[in-house]
């Protein structure tokens, strides 16, 4: 039923590929989500929202300041992480301490109008942006496969990303206070750390992670308004699959789950859209605190 | 922190009318005490009476608080926590507050230095509290209830903060251990830090309190000196219900 033709080599290292490449989008985003959600109690819903405004400051970098690609991968996450701390500082702070349910409808709230405003003035179609100039050119031939330059970048480099930012929360200095602002704000505030800058600060950095991804995902899927909703939803379905809880959790499971939805492709296409949803549905059955969750 | 001219300079900590709510709920109805620099104050009460939350409301993190409380002559109602601290005060929690998401070098270098100089060495806390030297990678979860107290004491020891509040330190601890926290509250003492204790167990109280001040229902009934302690034996018999 499955094997109705069959699959070649090239087939399958081609979805595993793309499956990679969205493995790296879901983990860098669900990374984003665990840290606000850990520190801030929020699930920010606004999180696929501000992944694509990444995209678009990329592209107005470079069309509008002729800045490139490069200037962009720390511009935007800068500036959509600044942007990130003045929303944290003037709107969701008012909601400390509230049910979560609040932080949740703010950020969806936010989501909506801050996609209907880029859908009003760029229109529902996607802009272009060009791979960069470094990583253009014909793919490797590594025999089994052909692998494009700027693909094997994006993955590297989410990697790389990913892991210095599990290093730096469980290894550093500055890791040790946000797990213990995480873990008793109040305790850590008594012993003199402006904790309110803190959280305001762990914000900026999660959606400054979502819009890095947003900048990775420009050349690949194009500058499209509707592009955060569409990838959110399976952002959410990772995260409740890897358990809120933990940071390396969120990475590994958004690779798995990339690969297998790629492999899911190759296997069983009529699958591939919903597989990670079944998959979530089974965990919440099974282990509703999430794989690598933490039961509260 | 201001060093004192002599003994009726002003106290390091004045509390007066204090008052208290966690949520909806009033639980200090006015607080009045004082502790003076280089003493050790013990609160005294039955459960309930309030003790712990005016340690809290001291440090600031109750929901509410009305009246005054003066460190070093300066207002702190209205202060935010972090604030607090950085005055030079620094509390133990009753629950001692481990993190058990950090190991325990992690968890004892965590509090910041509040003040250059004032701060325990490393060196001179691991003198006094030994077992944690061997455990500093070990899981702040993974203690036992006598390494965890002392983990909490020596973490506030390192800031440079002089004023320390310290909240039920013997609960559910062996007497060995007790002895050793007995030690190091009289070793703080003689080099001059300011403790105020919550303590249930007046027996461990009176061997390093000064003054003592009996607490019942959110307010201050009675307080009486060291000196005085054996002549008040029966009406502290009656306080505590003991």
């Amino acid at each position: 039923m499955f094997l109705g033709h069959a699959i070649t080599a090239q087939q399958l290292y081609g979805q595993l590929l793309v499956g990679l490449i969205n493995g790296s989008f879901y983990a860098l985003l669900s990374l984003g989500l665990a840290v606000i959600f850990g520190m801030l109690n929020i699930v920010n819903f606004a999180h696929g929202a501000l992944y694509m405004v990444g995209a678009f400051v990329a592209y107005f970098l470079l069309h509008g300041l002729g800045l490139n690609y490069w200037w962009a991968l720390i511009g935007s996450p800068l500036i959509v992480g600044a942007l990130g701390a003045l929303i944290e500082r003037t709107l969701l702070y008012r909601l400390r301490g509230l049910d979560p349910l609040y932080g949740l409808l703010l950020t969806f709230g936010l989501a909506l109008v801050i996609q209907r405003l880029f859908q009003n003035y760029f229109g529902a179609s996607g802009l272009p942006y060009d791979i960069p100039p470094g990583l253009s050119g014909p793919p490797r031939n590594l025999g089994f496969m052909y692998l494009p330059n700027y693909r094997a970048w994006v993955i590297v480099f989410s990697a790389a990303v990913c892991f210095s930012t599990w290093f730096l929360i469980e290894k550093t200095k500055l890791g040790a206070y946000l797990r213990a602002a995480t873990e008793n704000p109040t305790l850590v505030r008594a012993f003199g750390v402006n904790v309110p800058r803190m959280i305001t600060l762990t914000y900026g950095f999660g959606v400054a992670l979502a819009a890095l991804a947003g900048v990775l995902a420009a050349p690949i899927n194009q500058v499209r308004p509707g592009m955060g909703a569409d990838i959110i939803a399976v952002v959410f379905a990772v995260v409740v699959i890897g358990g809120m809880g933990s940071i390396l959790g969120s990475i590994v499971t958004g690779f798995v789950l990339g690969m297998v939805e790629g492999l899911t492709k190759v296997f069983y296409p009529e699958a591939s859209n919903t597989v990670i949803f079944v998959i979530m549905a089974i965990v919440l059955l099974i282990k509703p605190a999430g794989l690598f969750g933490r039961v509260a | 922190m201001r060093e004192p001219a002599s003994a009726a300079a002003e106290p390091l900590l004045a509390v007066a009318g204090l008052q208290a709510w966690y949520g909806e709920s009033h639980i200090l109805h006015g607080v009045d005490f004082d502790v003076r620099q280089g003493e050790v104050v013990t609160l005294l009460g039955r459960n309930g009476a309030g003790k712990t939350t005016t340690l809290k409301a001291i440090m600031g993190i109750v929901a509410k608080r009305k009246g005054s409380a003066k460190i070093a002559g300066g207002e702190t109602i209205g202060l935010s926590s972090d604030r607090i601290a950085r005055l030079g005060v620094a509390i133990c929690p009753e629950e001692r507050g481990v993190f058990a998401s950090l190991n325990v070098r992690e968890n004892l270098m965590l509090p910041p230095k509040i003040a250059r100089e004032g701060g325990l060495t490393l060196e001179r806390i691991f003198t006094l509290f030994p077992n944690l030297a061997e455990r500093l990678n070990s899981g702040g979860g993974k203690l036992s209830g006598g390494e965890q107290q002392m983990l909490a004491i020596a973490r506030i020891l390192r800031t440079g903060a002089r004023f320390l509040m310290l909240d039920e330190p013997t609960e559910g601890l062996a007497p060995v251990i007790i002895q050793q926290i007995g030690r190091t509250i009289a070793e703080l003492k003689r080099e001059g830090f300011t403790i105020l204790l919550v303590e249930q167990n007046f027996r461990f109280a009176s061997t390093v309190a000064d003054r003592y001040f009996v607490m019942e229902h959110g307010r201050v009934i009675d307080a009486f000196a060291d000196s005085q302690l054996s002549a008040n034996m029966e009406k502290l018999h009656e306080y505590l219900g003991v």
